[in-house]
């Protein structure tokens, strides 16, 4: 087989980040210190040249390519364009704070873009080889980040729970795999589905091999009970790392989830159908009770991405195109909130300090009302309250699941939701009403301020017209 | 012929695996599983999985076992406190050993997992066609035509996991002593040695 240079080209966002991500692994280990701003510059020239190259080619068809292994669909192309964004950003906001601890390193911008190379290939893999790899490849750069903080004890320990458990949930993963290759004889997402679909095999072997599938899956997603690891690995790492953890991979992770259940195995929907409400509602619970008792912001933020994880399923679990356009508008907007929220917690900290308590943020209203504010809009939408863009992805949710019968689900979803109001409110308390414990001044950079405003007033003004995200999610389907 | 060949092998590879967890010497208990390694290759190789065989001797044999020889000679084991507890853990151990053979046997007995279920797997007949040519050149065939893009990810993870593993464990300490063959070579004699002229004493005579 030739690979023809059509296919290549396809492959060309890819292939770019690859060979930046070494070109950076070189330069740095040469430069001097005193230019170890290059890193970074060249860093996100690479997220940039890698949105140009996929931008360039989105026609808007699917193109399959290398022995269909990759596929080149709206989706992919939607995800991936938000996950350069929020990478971009990602870069952008935790520069002040790698400055001020030792990890401005080369090191980090490599992992980074190769982590990012990962959720690429995930998101646009149609083949179970490609899907395994593409999640190695972004949870073993995610390991080495959370470790690299060496000299703390909590980001070991962290790094090696999470390294530990996401490699447990490989091998689920893994294992649901090999039972489904060994039942229907195809690794192909498309082949499976049409296998399936022929109605020759017996639903039972399916099913087993679909557990262990949806096992490893919710691991990664951090739905609960296969949720231990994701406090600990919030809390323990650097808060830049946890930034890249908790926004980026959820697009990912619902790719992830997209390709498996929807794009090969949607002939067992009714199966995973089951298995998955009860995820949700486990996760919706424990996530939203559970965060009320944290003191620690990261913490808390950690059982709330638990929460959302499960608001997240609900989308999918309708089967039903505009649910899984509701999914998708609930993935980025979330991953958008949380990127904004660990921001803010990036700046209020300084060098030698971690703004991570809750009571750091005690009259922060005081100290600075501008990221008061932006803060305040970031918790109303998480928390889902309208005009802002977090009320919108809740509501587009609950509304599909209403339209496919399950009204006893969206009411426990709302009832949750009214539980999880507490803590984000309680931080907006915090910030307004409570007097400031420092009276240190918040300092930052031009472009931190100017993202972190754009990150806050974009929640805003897309919650006032969120026709023009949701529209781009609705025609991916 | 080939059936001795195997049966002398096959008794080697339970007899070393029998041997790798009753004997004593962790040391002696790597070496018997270098033993089950080997015999279970050439058992591969009778079944005509050349290719299999070979990666088992190098990959095995050649590198993970010598690594793991070196762990275990490099750990100081207490045989003693290993030994601690046995008798009381005996018959848990048992208990789950049977409950793992029972299951075993009720998946594997079940309906589910005849060979009509199985029937599907496409590689039996493309296997078939691979006869004449050597196995190595088979997966060689594939390897790096059909799976070239999952092969170049996972050269990719590798590459990830080696840088990891060097950020992660490189530090640069003060007081490490290395050192520099640059400014050794370039080294002066004049940086070294240095002549003293010392009076000369002179001798009483």
């Amino acid at each position: 087989m030739n690979v023809p240079m059509s296919e290549l080209y396809v492959l060309l966002p890819e292939i770019f980040v690859l060979v930046m991500a070494c070109v950076i692994l070189l330069v740095s280990v040469y430069i001097p210190e005193q230019l170890r701003e290059l890193n970074y510059q060249l860093a996100q020239l690479t997220v940039i040249g890698a949105a140009v190259f996929t931008l360039g080619n989105s026609t808007g068809s699917t193109v399959v390519v290398m022995n269909s292994m990759f596929i080149h669909d709206p989706m992919s192309i939607v995800l991936k364009a938000f996950i350069y964004l929020i990478t971009f950003t990602v870069f952008l906001y935790s520069r002040q704070y790698l400055q001020d601890r030792d990890l401005y390193k080369g090191e980090y911008f490599v992992l980074s873009l190769y982590a990012m190379l990962g959720m690429q290939i995930m998101v646009s893999a149609c083949h179970f080889l490609t899907l395994y790899l593409g999640l190695e490849l972004l949870s073993l750069s995610l390991y080495a980040m959370v470790a690299m903080q060496r000299d703390s004890q909590q980001a070991t320990e962290a790094a090696m729970k999470y390294f530990i458990l996401g490699a447990l949930a490989s091998g689920m993963l893994l294992y649901g795999i090999s039972m489904l290759y060994g039942i229907t004889g195809t690794l192909e997402l498309q082949k499976l589905s049409a296998v399936i679909a022929e109605g020759n095999i017996d639903n039972k072997l399916l099913v087993f091999g679909l557990v262990f599938i949806i096992v490893g899956l919710a691991f990664k997603l951090g739905a609960v009970p296969f949720h231990m690891w994701l406090p600990d690995v919030y809390q323990g790492a650097p808060t830049a790392v946890t930034l890249f953890i908790s926004a980026a991979p959820k697009l990912a992770a619902f790719s992830l989830l997209m390709r498996f259940l929807v794009d090969g195995l949607s002939g067992l929907h009714s199966d995973w159908q089951a298995i998955l409400i009860i995820l949700s509602i486990l996760s919706m619970g424990l996530g939203n009770i559970v965060a009320i008792a944290q003191t620690n912001i990261k913490r808390m933020l950690a059982y709330s991405a638990i929460s959302h994880a499960g608001y997240l399923m609900l989308g999918i679990l309708t089967a039903t195109k505009d649910g899984y356009t509701a999914s998708m508008f609930y993935t980025i907007v979330y991953a958008l909130m949380s990127m904004g929220s660990f921001g803010v917690i990036l700046l209020l900290s300084r060098a030698g300090f971690e703004a991570e308590r809750l009571d750091d943020f005690k009259g922060l209203n005081e100290r600075n009302p501008w990221y008061a504010f932006i803060m305040m809009i970031l918790m109303l939408s998480m928390a889902g309250l309208p005009p802002m863009l977090g009320f919108w992805a809740k509501w587009s949710v609950l509304n599909q699941i209403v339209l496919s019968g399950f009204v006893w689900l969206a009411v426990l979803a709302v009832i949750f939701s009214v539980i999880g109001a507490f803590y984000y409110l309680r931080v907006i308390k915090l910030m307004y009403f409570d007097k400031p414990e420092s009276t240190e001044a918040i300092v930052a950079n031009a472009d931190m301020r100017i993202a972190i405003s754009l990150n806050g007033l974009g929640i805003l003004a897309l919650g006032l017209f969120p026709q023009m995200l949701f529209q781009i999610c609705s025609k991916v389907f | 012929m080939i059936k001795l060949i195997f049966y002398f092998f096959a008794a080697t590879l339970v007899f070393s695996s029998a041997r790798v967890i009753t004997v004593r010497n962790p040391v002696h208990a790597a070496l018997f599983l270098v033993l089950a390694f080997f015999s279970s290759a050439v058992i591969w190789l009778l079944l005509q999985a050349e290719f299999l065989a070979i990666v088992l001797v190098l990959v095995y044999v050649g590198a993970v076992m010598v690594l793991f020889l070196f762990v275990v000679m490099m750990l100081d084991i207490n045989l003693t406190t290993m030994r601690v507890g046995f008798a009381r853990y005996l018959f848990t151990g048992i208990l789950v050993g049977f409950l793992i053979l029972v299951e075993m046997f009720l998946v594997l007995d079940s309906s589910f997992f005849h060979k009509e279920g199985l029937a599907l797997l496409p590689s039996i007949e493309s296997a078939k066609n691979l006869e004449s040519s050597s196995n190595t050149f088979a997966l060689a065939q594939v390897l790096y035509t059909n799976y070239l893009y999952p092969f170049e990810i996972a050269a990719v993870i590798l590459l990830v996991s080696m840088v990891a593993a060097i950020a992660l464990t490189m530090r640069r300490r003060a007081y490490s002593r290395n050192q520099n063959p640059a400014q050794q070579v370039e080294i002066k004699r004049t940086d070294r040695v240095r002549l003293v002229k010392m009076p000369s004493s002179t001798s009483a005579d």
